[in-house]
């Protein structure tokens, strides 16, 4: 029995040296923080991200190896404005980590330096999924990308003041970089304007807002609901007076309901990565621009 | 703060606790009353089980649920695998400790979980725990082996040692349209002290000893987004009972209580769920009681999001 629990004593503290490294660890909800933060910290974080590309990042399980990551964690990167209301608070909560409390340095929310679009005027439950600090799929423009970066870059800094010039020259190359690139999606995605498109969920205004993208309809009849084929029947009614371009779907989505429709109105569906690894070509932050407005494109030719 | 409304039409308080957000070192501490978090089920709250009913073994041992006032310390360690260690202390009310010790610490917990994911798609959580409870005349009601009821009191010691699994599937960890969820616990029970046999009548005395086992197994598979069915099987194991001299006036037959029971459940939307189950259920000897349930459920007002 004492050499048992001598061997457990000993593979506990290999475990917490394991886990004891100097880098600044950060846990990101979605997977577009996370790559914003290796753009800006290089080497000098390691990144835990919570989902992948292809999951629905509004409904998420408080997993056992969530919990640990969030146990471990300096800094808790997250969409905000309601989007993981389903499961970080419970995260955070049996954590029990003081660091990442909301309001603390810890916990920084990205949605809170960017312009929202969709606040709604009313909270109903009737309504579906709304949230009332508006739409929170604010990763779909670039320039809110831009908009983080910088105090997410002053908040890295703080938490590791060791290494805050490293910070401050990573965030001003990739603005530089990000700038440019937006430059060059810009002048690409001329065409695109003024484009009717359908949306399967209310999850590219920011997109649209940005390219000038026009949405005539949502295969979803309230937020979160998946597509009923009344109110489908209804979309394709709809569309005969406002005919669209293309489908848009996120790469989580069921795709039944944008196939049903484009079997009626032979319209392309364009599955856009919606986060960096959304699918094979949306690696990065730049390649994941550059293979949704080369969809975009190729859909409106 | 949660309020249950009994069928007697009485409301109880479920839980009402305060949970520190300050402690260093991964720690919570809970205070107030609570639903212990022993085994996998305990501390989830009644609507959110996946069966209308508690499986037996939580119903014969810890009376559907332990719920304790007092206090309950956590800790998740500072690793990279999921370790969650914690215990508490608290007065659990008539059942396990007994009528006679309603407002003293009498039971006591301690547990240990861990976890972790397999790929994206699975995800996965087992773990240990005990449970310790002084009972004071704590009463069950029972038949003589003529098949007369009669009305026992225990005293004495109880440990009651709690092992759960539970695992978790979804296409690439969507669980919103397909997910299964695999679920099971085994519970060993041994007390030891004393029994009162036909406490209001012949009231004898002697020592007790039992040592007594149950399990059960569950499988819920959500086929559409709306639309799940479970299936579970329960059993208990009567074990061992010594009660010394009373053990010739206690009913004690040698079978083993078990039931079966098919869910399926539709969620028009997060607020409200419509059940409808059908069980077998041979918990008494002899008997086969075979049960149809429908059951609806709605919440109000803003509700918390669960946990895993």
């Amino acid at each position: 029995m004492n050499k048992l629990l001598q061997l457990a004593a000993a593979w506990l503290l290999v475990l917490v040296a394991q886990s004891a490294q100097a880098d600044l660890k950060v846990l990101a909800c979605e997977p577009e923080w996370g790559a914003l933060v290796k753009e800006l910290a290089g080497d000098k974080a390691s990144v835990y991200v919570a989902t992948t590309g292809l999951q629905d990042p509004h409904h998420i399980e408080a997993r056992p190896s969530l919990v640990a990551a969030a146990r471990n964690t300096q800094l808790l990167v997250c969409t905000g404005a309601e989007l993981e209301v389903g499961w970080l608070p419970v995260l955070i909560r049996q954590s029990g980590n003081t660091a990442i409390q909301p309001g603390r340095p810890g916990n920084f929310e990205a949605a809170a330096f960017v312009r929202k679009l969709e606040v709604p005027e009313r909270l109903d439950r009737g309504d579906g999924d709304v949230h009332a600090a508006g739409n929170p799929h604010i990763q779909t423009d670039p320039r809110n990308l831009a908009l983080v970066a910088e105090p997410l870059a002053r908040r890295l800094a703080e938490l590791d003041p060791a290494n805050a010039a490293v910070y401050q020259a990573r965030s001003a190359d990739f603005l530089a970089r990000w700038k440019a690139a937006i430059q060059r999606w810009d002048q690409a995605a001329a065409p695109l304007r003024g484009v009717p498109v359908v949306v399967q969920h209310k999850a590219f205004p920011y997109l649209q807002q940005w390219l000038g993208l026009v949405e005539v309809a949502v295969l979803e009849p309230k937020p979160g609901v998946e597509p009923t084929s009344a109110h489908l029947s209804a979309v394709l009614a709809g569309l005969q007076a406002r005919p669209a371009r293309m489908i848009l779907r996120a790469a989580y989505n069921d795709g039944r309901g944008a196939e049903w429709l484009a079997e009626r109105t032979k319209l392309p569906i364009v599955v856009l990565p919606f986060t960096v690894g959304g699918n094979e070509q949306a690696k990065d932050l730049f390649s994941l621009f550059d293979d949704t407005v080369q969809r975009l494109l190729k859909a409106a030719r | 703060m949660s309020v249950a409304l009994a069928a007697d039409n009485s409301a109880s308080v479920e839980e009402a606790f305060i949970q520190t957000t300050s402690l260093p070192a991964g720690m919570g501490l809970k205070a107030g009353r609570f639903l212990a978090s022993v085994g996998y089920q305990n501390d989830k709250h009644a609507h959110t089980w996946d069966f209308i009913n508690a499986p037996l073994a939580y119903q014969v041992f810890l009376g559907g649920a332990l719920a304790q006032d007092g206090l309950q310390l956590k800790a998740v360690l500072p690793t990279d695998q999921f370790i969650e260690l914690g215990g508490g202390i608290g007065a659990a009310g008539e059942y396990p400790s007994g009528t006679g010790n309603r407002k003293k610490p009498g039971t006591g917990t301690l547990f240990a979980h861990t976890g972790g994911d397999v790929g994206a798609s699975n995800s996965w959580r087992a773990g240990a725990s005990m449970v310790w409870a002084k009972a004071y005349d704590r009463p069950f009601e029972d038949i003589d082996s003529a098949g007369n009821p009669v009305n026992n009191v225990f005293t004495g010691n109880s440990r009651l040692a709690i092992l759960d699994g539970v695992w978790k599937w979804s296409p690439n960890g969507n669980a919103t349209r397909t997910s299964l969820t695999l679920q099971g616990e085994y519970f060993r029970r041994i007390e030891s002290g004393s029994l009162v046999y036909d406490e209001s009548g012949q009231a004898l005395a002697d020592s007790f000893r039992s040592a007594q086992s149950g399990w059960y197994a569950q499988a819920v598979y959500k086929f559409l987004p709306d639309w799940r069915v479970g299936l579970r099987y329960d059993r208990l194991d009567i074990g061992n009972v010594n009660a010394s001299s009373n053990t010739a006036n206690l009913y004690v037959p040698a079978y083993s209580p078990n039931r079966t029971t098919l869910m399926v459940d539709w969620s028009p939307s997060e607020f409200s769920r419509v059940r409808l189950q059908l069980a077998q259920d041979r918990a008494r000897y002899g008997l086969t009681d075979n049960q149809i349930m429908i059951q609806y459920q709605m919440s109000l007002g803003s509700h918390g999001a669960h946990s895993f």
